[in-house]
């Protein structure tokens, strides 16, 4: 009888602890991902280097005042319209005289493609807020990643994010760089 | 026959609890894994601003964060604040911040180090630009704007 009293653990109790740290980790747990537009930096500038000079017809210049209006290419913009001209910008459907000239590389995996040399210029005052800056940066991102959608359905037939193939994606990336400047700060128009 | 019929007349027995605590287990494992224990206080109110674009953060442990808000106390003033683990700071704290922060990691893992700049979407771009500035004086280059997704309207 002893014997059998051994064996036998009571587990009942079991239950209790594990709920117990059951719901002290659903209390702590935080669920949330982390998500955000991500940007290179470009390295500090070398004072004794010149820029090299662009053409004006390369430039596409974007300028946010400290009442988040939009400039663009010298005319008043508006963030509805942006990602269109953007992308009007970036891939000079019709190779226009005023839009920006293109480059023909030999890129692995597309053969030769005319990659444009445009670039985005992008320059807001101290007084802009944050909200807006974020809204062009995600309009211009939009107009990439369009871009680039259509290009990748109409090379490998599938939307840019769902390519597997390593050289396929860095294929696509090298034919629609994501070539956005943004200009060194200046206090333009006060505040 | 007489058998059978004892049985039954015992009524339903209990139901077996025994493999209770290991239902509660695989739970318990399942939250152990999955959760992140939050590391620093804030101090500074931050509402992101939505974006369509918005990318996942892969690599929680290689992100440093940086925030930037209004002050959640009043005495502190309305002014966007910049803070850097548990405390205020001022932009010039931030080549420091950058240093330790790549001193904890392995030196393979260096050139994947992110900074995520977590903003409240009312400030105003002069704070920003000033740390973009730090941040580029240090080489931290790849930055990551933390924004909330947005749903397309298509």
């Amino acid at each position: 009888m002893a014997r059998r009293a051994l064996n036998e653990i009571n587990a009942g109790s079991m239950a209790d602890i594990a709920f117990l740290l059951l719901i002290f980790f659903l209390v702590t747990t935080t669920m949330d991902v982390d998500t955000g537009i991500t940007r290179k930096l470009p390295p500090p500038l070398d004072p004794e280097i010149e820029p090299p000079p662009v053409k004006d017809r390369n430039i596409f210049n974007i300028l946010i005042n400290s009442s988040d209006r939009l400039q663009v290419e010298g005319k008043e913009g508006s963030i509805y319209t942006l990602r269109e001209e953007a992308k009007e910008f970036l891939s000079n459907p019709y190779n226009r005289e005023d839009l920006p000239e293109k480059n023909i590389k030999e890129i692995e995996g597309l053969g030769e493609y005319p990659v444009s040399k445009g670039i985005i210029s992008l320059k807001n005052d101290r007084g802009t807020s944050y909200d807006m800056y974020i809204q062009v940066q995600n309009e211009l991102a939009a107009a990439i990643l369009e871009l680039r959608d259509e290009l990748s359905i109409q090379k490998f037939g599938m939307r840019y994010k769902k390519l597997f193939n390593e050289t396929q994606i860095k294929a696509i990336r090298k034919a629609i760089p994501m070539s956005i400047s943004e200009a060194e700060p200046e206090n333009v128009g006060g505040n | 026959m007489a058998r059978f019929t004892k049985k039954q007349s015992k009524g339903s027995p209990g139901i077996n609890t025994a493999s209770l605590p290991d239902i509660i287990f695989m739970l318990l494992f399942f939250f152990m894994v999955t959760t992140v224990m939050r590391e620093t206080t804030l101090f500074v109110k931050i509402s992101p601003p939505m974006a369509t674009e918005a990318q996942k953060l892969e690599k929680k442990s290689l992100v440093s964060y940086i925030y930037i808000g209004p002050p959640m106390k009043v005495q502190f003033g309305t002014e966007s604040r910049i803070q850097l683990n548990d405390r205020f700071a001022t932009v010039d704290d931030i080549q420091e911040f950058i240093a330790s922060e790549r001193e904890s990691h392995d030196e393979a893992d260096k050139k994947f180090l992110t900074t995520s700049l977590k903003v409240d979407k009312n400030t105003k771009m002069g704070v920003v630009t000033d740390v973009k500035q730090e941040l580029r004086q240090v080489g931290a280059f790849k930055v990551n704007y933390s924004t909330l997704k947005k749903s397309k309207k298509q």
